[in-house]
């Protein structure tokens, strides 16, 4: 039988349609105008067509956190890839599974800066886990198969595949069907060590007072995972307290949930975690919002570390016993070591252990003052979570201090309906990110809870919105102020506000309008309710400009080089505490 | 928390790699990237039919740093093994040198001397200059490059260290 041949851009594509992918994010150029051109030919893979290209990369995270496969972005050579930096780092920092395919010119002008060149494999080198600059179309299939696998597995990353013109347009024989890679030196470690599993068990079942401390690995493993993640704090009986990223893996409504811990974490979170004597980390990598202080970082318990990745392992902070392994994996295998051996935890030490946290819980440090007269941040959030909680609904966040207060006052029940820019908290990264999953869940509710700062970074999306009919709400808590760093300035900088006032900002109503959407403004706690049930009953896209207290800040609060039971729970402490030099050079 | 060891060791890294584009600059990028330190980086293909490459590093840093080191090399792609030479046992390193002196009566004569008792080779002369070909550990291409100093030293290249362990195992077991 004589071979069959493509060109590399229908190859592309095929490949892509055999890694199962239904959507592409992308924006055209003179450098991938072949696989448009194929892409024309052809149904089965949906294009959605950006208004940038960064905004291509967070529709792709969005997608991808939001069903748990790779995000697909295709854009052209030179500014199009420069352009899909921002997006491709935040994914990296994120570990979001993404493919970038990025278009390039011919491989005989590579090195000639030659129109709308960029040496991509070389810009993206640090922010992908792994780039290739394809050199012939007998290549591509392998190369895309492999991206995929690499993209997914193990920690999952962004992979960027360079394409030159040339490349995309010679013919190559088709190798039928998707292949499944045995990749020579990538091996991703998935199975925990037994021995491992065992000394884990010994540490945990002498605690006295533990803590599940869970994270974002938590729920890129799966949402088989997450629900282990339940079982396993259920039968220990102990709290469990989430990063930003891990929202959502465990319910947040159970008693046994702490809230988020770290910099703007709960009281009862950050308490626990320094008091602890054996923390039990399950796919989280100690950052610095979470760690506040390291030598001042729960000094007195026993640390075990599920990770993946064994660079997490002993990178901040060191640890008594890692266990390399995917989360899931590693769970049910401690869940059954515990079962086996007919293990339980003194109840005794226990019941002492949640007193001590009942006491730090009736703090009750996420409470704020309501007015009449001025809407306050937290409200508002509040409300939005009461009038949505019933629903199927996604929230993505862009950042500020919005998005601390959406993790604080929203309630996450399951995994893969929170999505936020954590590792890099790249501004614009809500609105792309939010129709990023309402094409992936076209029948849910999806929100992107916005600041007016951050909104702007990627406003020009609202033609993407009206274009696929997507219809993502915008709920902008508008402060007329960058509060996050307006709030560090006030800590920090002596109250000199400098350049972080909003000035001369749109008529948001009028913004929605002039694209077709449908624009709303509360500007009264009274009319809040009403005014968001009108946001979910109203079919299409919705800017709502939601006028909030200007000067309201996010309480509790760690400041940068200080230990957890440092923390500002309101403005009076903040007042009584000043920062330390040394936390003034932390970000 | 294990208390942190701050003390600062140096350490001789195998790495063997898929001799792919890029893949030095990965490494290289690694290092700058983080901050760590290179004080040696030699590189060639071993292995022609699998088109391996090693990778001979000598790095420094604290415990837990070297870990880090050793743990992000590990995690790019194409590497297939990372091999700590210094921890796990004795290892031979060499480096080779190539060292120009020029000069005229003693010092000439002085300069064959000494390279007579390092052992080094003479790969080209002519009336006026030597150049000496030396094969050894650094330290001993350190002291005779400092001797011939004095005695006209016009020119070195050196290569970096390659190193491989002691006894019947290889790097990938
Ligand atoms: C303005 C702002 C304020 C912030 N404040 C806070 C704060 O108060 N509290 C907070 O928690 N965060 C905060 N963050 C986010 C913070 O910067 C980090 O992004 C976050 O803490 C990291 O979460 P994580 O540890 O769960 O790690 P992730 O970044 O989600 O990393 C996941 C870890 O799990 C591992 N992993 C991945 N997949 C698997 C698998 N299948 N099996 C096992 N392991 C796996 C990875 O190797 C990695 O080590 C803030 C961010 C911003 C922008
Ligand atoms: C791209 C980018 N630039 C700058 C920053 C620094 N930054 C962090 S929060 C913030 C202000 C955000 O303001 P807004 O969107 O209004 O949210 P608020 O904090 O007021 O809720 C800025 C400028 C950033 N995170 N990302």
């Amino acid at each position: 039988m004589a071979a069959r041949k493509m060109t590399g851009s229908q190859l592309v594509l095929q490949a892509l349609c055999d890694q199962g992918v239904e959507v592409i994010f992308g924006y055209p150029g003179g450098a991938v105008l072949p696989i448009y051109d194929a892409l024309h030919q052809q149904n089965s893979l949906r294009h959605i067509l950006v208004r940038h290209e960064q905004a291509a990369v967070h529709a792709a995270e969005g997608y991808a956190r939001s069903t748990g496969k790779v995000g697909v972005v295709l854009v052209t050579s030179g500014p199009g890839a420069t352009n899909a930096v921002t997006g491709l780092t935040d994914a990296l920092m994120d570990s979001i599974p993404v493919v970038c395919l990025t278009g390039q010119v011919p491989t005989h002008l590579i090195g000639n800066d030659a129109f709308q060149e960029a040496d991509t494999t070389g810009i993206t080198r640090p922010c992908t886990k792994h780039n290739y600059l394809v050199k012939s179309a007998e290549d591509v299939s392998r190369i895309v198969h492999e991206a995929f696998y690499v993209a997914r597995s193990g920690r999952p990353g962004p992979v960027v595949i360079d394409l030159p013109k040339d490349v995309l347009q010679a013919k190559a024989n088709v190798t039928e069907g998707g292949e499944e890679i045995q990749h020579k030196s990538y091996k991703p470690r998935i199975k925990p060590d037994p021995k491992a599993i065992g000394q884990a068990i010994e540490i945990i079942a002498k605690a006295k007072r533990p803590i599940v401390y869970s994270g974002g690995g938590v729920i890129n493993s799966g949402d088989k995972a997450s629900r282990l993640l339940t079982r396993f704090v259920r039968i220990l009986g102990a709290p469990c307290t989430s990063t930003l990223m891990g929202l959502g893996a465990y319910p947040a409504s159970d008693p046994q949930f702490l809230g988020m811990l770290g910099m703007h974490g709960t009281y009862e979170a950050n308490l626990a975690m320094y008091n602890c004597d054996v923390m039990i980390n399950v796919g989280a990598r100690f950052d610095d919002r979470v760690t506040g202080r390291l030598d001042e970082f729960s000094p007195n318990s026993k640390k075990i570390h599920i990770d993946i990745d064994p660079s997490s392992i002993n990178k901040n902070v060191v640890v008594e016993l890692p266990v390399i392994g995917d989360v899931a994996a590693v769970l049910d295998a401690l869940l059954k070591a515990w079962a086996k051996g007919g293990h339980s935890l003194s109840q005794r030490a226990l019941k002492q252990w949640w007193k001590s946290i009942e006491g730090w819980r009736g703090r009750e440090c996420l409470n704020f003052e309501s007015t009449d007269s001025v809407i306050k941040p937290q409200y508002a959030i509040q409300r939005l979570y009461e009038l949505t909680k019933d629903r199927e609904t996604f929230i993505t966040t862009e950042v500020g201090q919005h998005q601390m207060w959406a993790a604080q006052y929203y309630k996450f029940e399951k995994p893969r309906h929170w999505m936020t820019s954590g590792g890099l908290g790249t501004m614009g990264y809500g609105l792309p990110a939010a129709y990023g999953v309402q094409v992936a869940h076209p029948d849910a509710l999806v929100i992107d809870i916005a600041g007016e700062a951050s909104i702007q970074m990627n406003i020009q999306e609202l033609g993407t919105l009206m274009q696929y009919r997507l219809p993502v709400k915008v709920f902008i808590i508008n402060n007329q102020w960058m509060g996050m760093v307006r709030q560090w300035q006030e800590l920090l900088h002596g109250e000199r506000y400098s350049q972080t006032y909003s000035e001369s900002l749109p008529d948001f109503v009028k913004l929605a309008e002039a694209y077709g959407a449908r624009g709303l403004r509360a500007e009264k706690p009274a009319e809040l309710d009403g005014l968001i049930k009108e946001m979910i009953d109203h079919p299409g896209p919705v800017i709502f400009d939601c006028l909030v207290d200007q000067k309201e800040n996010c309480f509790p609060m760690i400041p940068s080089g200080a230990a957890h039971y440092d923390m500002l729970l309101g403005p009076e402490d903040q007042a009584a505490k000043p920062v330390s030099e040394e936390g003034m050079v932390l970000v | 928390m294990a208390p942190k060891d701050m003390s600062i060791e140096r350490r001789t890294i195998a790495v063997l790699v898929d001799n792919e584009p890029g893949v030095l600059a990965r490494v290289i990028g690694l290092f700058s990237g983080r901050g760590y330190n290179i004080e040696s980086l030699t590189v060639s293909e071993v292995d022609t039919t699998r088109h391996q490459s090693r990778i001979t590093i000598i790095t420094s840093g604290t415990p837990q740093i070297l870990e880090q080191i050793k743990a992000q090399l590990d995690r790019l792609v194409p590497v297939h093994a990372v091999s700590d030479l210094t921890k796990k046992g004795p290892s031979v390193e060499r480096e080779l040198a190539l060292v120009k002196v020029s000069g005229k009566g003693n010092k000439r004569v002085e300069s064959l001397r000494i390279a007579d008792i390092f052992r080094a080779r003479v790969v080209d002369s002519g009336l006026d200059h030597f150049i000496f070909e030396m094969t050894g550990r650094s330290d001993k291409l350190n002291v005779f490059i400092e001797l011939m100093r004095p005695l006209g030293l016009i020119d070195v290249s050196r290569t970096g260290v390659v190193a491989i362990s002691r006894g019947s195992t290889g790097l990938l077991n």
